[in-house]
């Protein structure tokens, strides 16, 4: 039966279904009738409403130019009919094409129009034909195709593997690079640095010495405000102020007032203006 | 630099090469005008030289590409036991139509097949990157209108829409039997 299924219609994929029930299916008929178990296994082999006329038709070995609507149109409904009975899910496609067949065999029943001189009658099945014929053209064309060889199926690319590190090659480095990466780091390093509370290097010591040193170019007495500099800062200024009451606790230098809310004057002591140098 | 040079270099890229080269590419790696004629000539040179082995170099839509010959198939399968799905008749059926007839629509297809496309026949088809949406057809609803790709007349072995199998002249009392 298998063999007798391929010489039928070979691009049927039915090898498995080959049999029914054990039966084999070689038992079809010669003319248009198939049998109804047949028809339930071929149901997945068509490929919808024309192929299933195209196999009828190819089948009985009819010209498609003057098809026998009336077997073709019979078949064709057993067919459907079967399909129904069954409980297949039957697309739509399939009564419409068994509408438009019992369309076109009313429709060729009917008297028809006479043709004026040198024209030709319209045939209802013309439609048909033309449709099924297309229809055969690109099967066969998709079973062309498919005998093409075909990449990762009947035949591999070839793809070479090129070993890159045979031949080593060193980044090439200009000095716009180098200088943009400097760049880059100066800008990171700027962005990464911590906020950073440093101890305001401030010694009691050092502004003991700067103050004795500005007595001295002073002449050794000056007015108490005039030691102060602004620019020094608060911080600056506050150890200025201990650097003065250090000296004159160790009496180093002396600091008068005539009277209250009068000039303040600080004055170099005379016996302690080689010992303050040192120290500074 | 010497033809024959000129010749081994070709040979080492589209060796190397992951697609097929045009002659655009190939021609890019000299500094030197290698003219079109003799790029002809020395790739026709290699074709011959590479008769003899499994391999064969083969002009495609898309360039030039070294391929294994059909024949060593059955036993390099044998490799990589996965043996790629064959197609269904719906997508064989499909892609023939949108390959003949391109550019078409979805019911340009349905039209000829007579049955209501299946989304998947469509997706199968473009994910093998072998039809694509190439425009819409200007009439109400906008379809898409499909057209094969160079991937598949690459994947196919040919170099144009033409190298497709001419179309069988339908004989109206041809037997079933012709179809295989």
């Amino acid at each position: 039966m298998e063999a007798a299924v391929e010489e039928r219609q070979p691009e049927l994929d039915l090898a498995p279904v080959a049999r029914i029930y054990g039966e084999p299916l070689a038992a079809l008929p010669q003319d248009l009738y198939i049998p109804p178990d047949a028809l339930e296994i071929m149901l997945d082999a068509f490929e919808g409403p024309l192929d299933l006329l195209l196999y009828l038709i190819r089948k009985a070995n009819v010209d498609i130019l003057d098809i026998p609507m009336a077997p073709l149109t019979r078949q064709y409904l057993d067919y459907v009919e079967t399909m129904r009975a069954s409980n297949l899910e039957l697309a739509a496609e399939y009564l419409v094409m068994a509408a438009m067949l019992i369309e076109i065999k009313s429709r060729m029943l009917l008297p028809r129009p006479k043709a004026a001189e040198g024209e030709e009658v319209d045939d209802p099945r013309a439609e048909l034909v033309r449709r099924l014929m297309e229809y055969e053209q690109m099967k066969i064309a998709g079973q062309r195709l498919n005998e093409l060889d075909q990449a990762d199926r009947d035949f591999f690319w070839v793809e070479t593997l090129v070993e890159k590190s045979m031949a080593q090659r060193l980044p090439e480095v200009s000095v716009d690079d180098l200088k943009a990466a400097w760049t880059v780091i100066l800008r990171q390093a700027k962005l990464k640095k911590h906020h950073r509370i440093e101890r305001e290097e401030l010694s009691v010591r050092e502004h003991m010495g700067i103050i004795l040193r500005a007595l001295q170019q002073h002449g050794g007495f000056v007015q108490f405000e005039t030691l102060f500099d602004p620019a020094m800062g608060p911080p600056g200024l506050v150890v200025h102020f201990l650097a003065m009451l250090e000296l004159a606790r160790e009496k180093l230098v002396e600091i008068t007032q005539t009277e209250a809310f009068q000039p303040i004057y600080v004055r170099l002591s005379d016996h302690g203006t080689d010992d303050s140098q040192a120290d500074s | 630099m010497e033809p024959t040079t000129v010749k081994r270099i070709l040979e080492a890229a589209l060796l190397a090469a992951q697609q097929p080269m045009t002659a655009h590419d190939l021609r890019r790696m000299f500094d030197e005008e290698l003219s079109s004629e003799m790029l002809r000539k020395l790739l026709d040179e290699l074709r011959e030289e590479w008769q003899e082995r499994p391999v064969e170099l083969v002009q495609l839509a898309s360039g030039w590409r070294f391929r294994t010959r059909a024949e060593y198939l059955p036993y390099l399968e044998r490799l990589n036991p996965e043996k790629p799905p064959r197609y269904s008749r719906a997508v064989l059926e499909t892609l023939a139509i949108i390959a003949y007839r391109q550019p078409v629509t979805r019911g340009d297809i349905e039209d000829i097949r007579g049955v209501a496309v299946n989304p998947n026949v469509i997706k199968t088809l473009e994910e093998r990157g072998w039809i694509d949406v190439v425009g819409h057809r200007d009439t109400p609803g906008r379809p898409a209108l499909f057209a094969t790709t160079k991937q598949f007349l690459d994947d196919l072995g040919l170099r144009s829409v033409t190298e497709l199998p001419p179309l069988e002249e339908i004989n109206p009392t041809l037997e079933l039997n012709h179809a295989a």
